[in-house]
This record gives structure tokens, sequence and C-alpha cells, in this order.
């Protein structure tokens, strides 16, 4: 549904982004990582037409966004940064005017704009002037907008910024009902979002896309992928030595697999080492490897990651 | 043409959704008044025209027109919601027109408001309604090309009060170069033909044909031009913003 292409944007001398190529298809949600300033707010405005790039194209259900740009955005609905809304209108005129642009008229108007309200928990606010509403429902406003008409493609700018703990669980819930009809992209710095809504993320970093996978291969990239942590009595750090690299934390050790792709290799020599002992577990885990920490490691400075 | 209805019934709305339009129709209608009735000389004169009516208008709309114009890009750039208006399905110049059209409905409904005068006029002479006529639709133009001025100097800021200040200075100078005393002042040193082609470009030059009740075409060819010319360049202006 959403092709991106080498696309590069240049603000005077700095490339804020420098060639990114990517693709997502229906039925996936794609969380879009980054540090501040990475180039990820710039990404979707021309994704969405709003900016346009200096080189490279985006398509969007088979419409070029330079080229056939009212056909692209018709396919779109965007939720932008900070959740913009005219303050002067009451949530419903908000909606319905987002409705009649869409194209929407009559009954199929009233009944999208009751759908979307009461999907996005409008209900008790629907007659209230925009500007009068908390971050929540003005948030939630704006997303409502961008669902109205029901588009094949989500662009969402940090949809969960400034919600509470509730909010964003029941935004993730609904991206996460969304995605299997439809392609979505929301970009987010909370890595947890990655877990609770997307079937893949990338990173990127000073405007090159520096990570593309699910979010069990990203993981698969931190150091910690594959260690193994044991916790037992009688167990020292040259017993294990044998088997790994060994940490030790606290009474506990975690072994570090020589290679990654024999790290099913290394829990089973753990597990065998115990046994043969008899030493007494407390705790034996198989690291999955940390999100944050491959986020850390790829995004970082190279003066910084060493 | 639907989007732009569409357009246009929001930033209607946008007018009527505070006080806002109301005091500004109020004051308009106090300044038009005044100027009129106590400035103008209007019962003094003991003629049956609105001559001191219309006469001022090149100088109430000077402050008003911008007034009510400044916010229609100038807002969205600052709120955020440009990016949210490109990126629905919207060509940008079905945006330009609907708010140019919105706030120029606005302003006619303004003069509208100004009937009384009419009637006054009426009841107390016999005028020639023909003039009058001529002279709202040469008011309504003349108001038309300082709000495209005004949607301009709107999409190049974010600051309100600077597309405000800009606007007049652009119009102060579009009616300054065909005022008397200036062009008076520009005969002492310049060839006539030169004082000609600057008063040329002048809101009051073509003003004045209306105003004695002559429609000439030449002169709506100047206020189209100028409408035309101005929301063009707006359009200019805002796709520079978004090629950034």
């Amino acid at each position: 549904m959403i092709r991106i292409d080498n696309l590069v944007k240049t603000f005077g001398a700095k490339r804020a982004v420098d060639g990114i190529s990517f693709t997502v298809e229906r039925g996936e949600v794609l969380g879009f990582l980054g540090p501040n300033g990475a180039g990820k707010s710039t990404t979707m405005r021309m994704i969405t037409g709003f900016i346009a790039p200096s080189a490279g194209t985006v398509t969007v259900g088979g419409f070029d966004v330079a080229q056939s740009p009212l056909e692209a955005k018709r396919l779109i609905g965007y939720l932008p940064e900070n959740a913009a809304a005219y303050t002067d209108m009451t949530v419903h005129g908000f909606l319905d005017f987002a409705a009649e642009i869409r194209g929407l008229a009559g009954e199929a108007r009233k009944r999208a704009v009751h759908a979307v309200a009461e999907r996005c928990f409008l209900g008790s606010v629907l007659y209230q002037s925009i500007d009068t509403l908390s971050k929540g429902y003005r948030h939630r406003t704006c997303l409502a907008q961008a669902l109205i008409h029901d588009p094949d493609v989500l662009i969402m700018d940090e949809p969960t910024d400034g919600l509470d703990p509730n909010q964003k669980h029941e935004v993730r819930n609904l991206i996460r009902e969304l995605g299997r009809s439809k392609a979505i992209i929301f970009s987010t710095h909370i890595l947890e979002e990655v877990d609770a809504a997307c079937t893949r993320a990338i990173i990127i970093d000073r405007g090159r896309l520096v990570a593309n996978g699910t979010p069990e291969e990203l993981r698969a990239m931190s150091t910690l992928a594959g260690a193994v942590t044991l916790k037992a009595e009688g167990a020292t750090a040259e017993d294990l030595a044998p088997l790994g690299r060994v940490e030790a934390l606290g009474d506990a050790f975690r072994i570090y697999p020589a290679d990654k792709a024999k790290a099913a290799e290394l829990s089973r020599a753990v597990i065998d080492l115990v046994s043969r002992r008899s030493w007494k577990i407390h705790g034996l885990y198989s690291e999955r490897g940390e999100l944050d920490e491959v986020f850390r490691r790829i995004t970082l400075p190279d003066t910084v990651k060493a | 043409m639907k989007i732009v209805g569409t357009i246009i019934k929001r930033e209607l709305g946008a007018y009527f959704a505070s006080p806002v339009a109301y005091v500004f129709l109020v004051i308009f209608l106090l300044l038009t008044g005044f100027f009129t009735f106590t400035a103008g000389n209007f019962f003094e004169r003991g003629e049956a025209s609105l001559a001191a009516f219309f006469g001022w208008h090149p100088w109430i709309f000077l402050v008003v027109v911008p007034a009510i114009g400044m916010r229609l890009w100038a807002e969205e750039r600052r709120s955020g919601t440009l990016e949210l208006l490109f990126t629905m399905p919207i060509a940008t110049w079905q945006a330009i027109l609907g708010k140019f059209l919105a706030s120029w409905l606005f302003i006619a409904l303004a003069l509208a408001l100004t009937f009384p005068a009419v009637i006054t006029v009426n009841v107390l002479g016999d005028p020639d309604n023909g003039i009058i006529v001529a002279g709202y639709l040469g008011s309504l133009f003349l108001a038309g090309s300082y709000l495209a001025i005004t949607c301009m100097t709107s999409a190049m800021t974010r600051n309100q009060v600077v597309a405000f200040i800009l606007a007049i200075v652009v119009c102060l100078f579009l009616i300054l170069a065909g005022f008397t005393p200036v062009t008076d002042l520009l005969e002492r040193w310049a060839s006539p033909a030169f004082v000609d082609a600057v008063a040329a470009f002048s809101f009051i030059t073509h003003f004045d044909g209306f105003q004695r009740g002559v429609i000439d075409s030449r002169d709506l060819v100047f206020f189209l031009s100028v409408i035309g010319f101005a929301l063009v360049a707006n359009g200019v202006i805002l796709r520079g913003h978004r090629a950034g």
C-alpha cells in the first residue's frame, strides 16, 4: 500500500531525511522509531503530501503523492504531531467538516461522525468547543478526524503522546485492531509500544534507516539476546566459564553465548551442567534481548557506542 | 467547487463562533456612520447622494479589511492546522478561494448592513439610486482587493499582527499612488505621463469611477487583476513553505 523509495529532504545544507526506502502492506502496523530530530515527522509529512520531497518518491495505493496528490490523500488518514484541530469549532462540527471534505454526505456522514466519535470515546464532549477540551480529548478528536473516512492507510505521528496510561492502552488496542485491515505507520519513542502494537518496526537515525525488522528480529540484535541468566546455589563463575563469557550479577550469573546462532545450545548446556552438579536452582532465564539497548546502540553517535 | 463551499462554510462559521464577528460589524458600522454623517458633512452638503459615505471607504477598509483577513492563513500556520488542511484531499487553489470568498461574503454582509444610509438619502431627497448601486459595487471590489492582499500577507507569517501591518502598508501604498495630494506632489518634478502611470496602479483612481456611477470595464479589470494577482501570489507563498 505504501512504497517509499529513496526519499530525501534537505533543509538548506541539512539532510533531514537521507535516502530512506521501505514498504508497508495492508495488514501491517509499522512502528517508526528514532531519536528526536531523526527525521520521523519530516518523513511522515512527505508521505501525507504536506511537504514536497527534495528527491525520491512516495506511492500510496498506487498513486504517486507528488503526481496525483488528491487521489493519494483520499486513501490516507493522518494524525499530525501535536494533534492540531480547529479550536473554534465543536467536536461535532470539526468531525462533520472533515467528513464533508472527505466527500461524505447526508445519512452516511451522520453515521460516520457518530461511529468515529464512539470509537474514540468522544460521546460526552461531542458538542463542546475544542478549545475547552483537555489534551487527551483533543488528541482523540484529531484521531477521530483521521479515521472518519475509514482510510486504507493510516499515518500517525506520536499517537499516544500526552495521553494517560489508560488512554495509551486504548489507543494501542485500537491501532492493533485497525492494523488487521489497513496499512498503518505510527511514530513513537516509547519502545513498549513496538511490542504492544507493531508487526514490524524501523529505526531511523540522522535521516538514515538503520534497522528494519519484526520486534523479535530487532530484539535479537541486542547483545543480551540469547544470554542465559542463572541463579543457583553452589554455582561459581569458574564452573560456568567453559560455556561462554560469564558476567556476575549479585548472586546470579549471566552467560553470553560465543555464537548467537547457537543460543539454544547454550541454554541446554547450562541445564545439563546444573543437573550434573545437582545445584539448587532459584532462577533460570533465557534472555530475549532488550529493544531499548538495541535502540541506544544503533542511534547513539559512534564515539559513545564504544 | 463543493470543497470550496465546505471551506467557505467553515470559515464563516469561524467568524461567528466568537463575538469578534459582531464586534467587527458594529465597529465598521460605527466608523462608516461617524465618517459619513459627522466628518463627511452629510447633512451640510445639501445633496441627495452618498458621496460622503463612499468617499471614506478606501480609508475605513484600510483598517477593517486587514483586521478581518489577517487570521486566514497566519492562524492556520500558528496552530498547525495548516498541516491538517493540506493533508486532506483539497487542492491549494480550493483552500485559497474558499477562504477568500468566505471573508469577502462577510465584508459584503457588513456593507449590506449600511442600508440605513440608503434609506436616509431616499427619505430626505431624491438621489440617483443607480449611482448608489455602482458605489456599492465599487466598494465591494475595493474591499475584495484589500482582502486578497491581506490573504497574501497572512500566508507570509504565523503572526497575525505582522500580517495586519504588512497588509496596511501594501494597501496604503496602492491608495496613495493616486491620492490627489500625492499626485500633485509628484507632478512638480515628474512628467505627467509618469504620474498617470503611477496613479493607474491606485485604488483611488479606479474607485472614483464607481462613485460617479460609471461602471467602467477597465476599473473592473483592475480590481479583478489585483485580486487574481494577490491570490496567485498567496498560492506561490504557500507552496514555498511546503517545498521548504
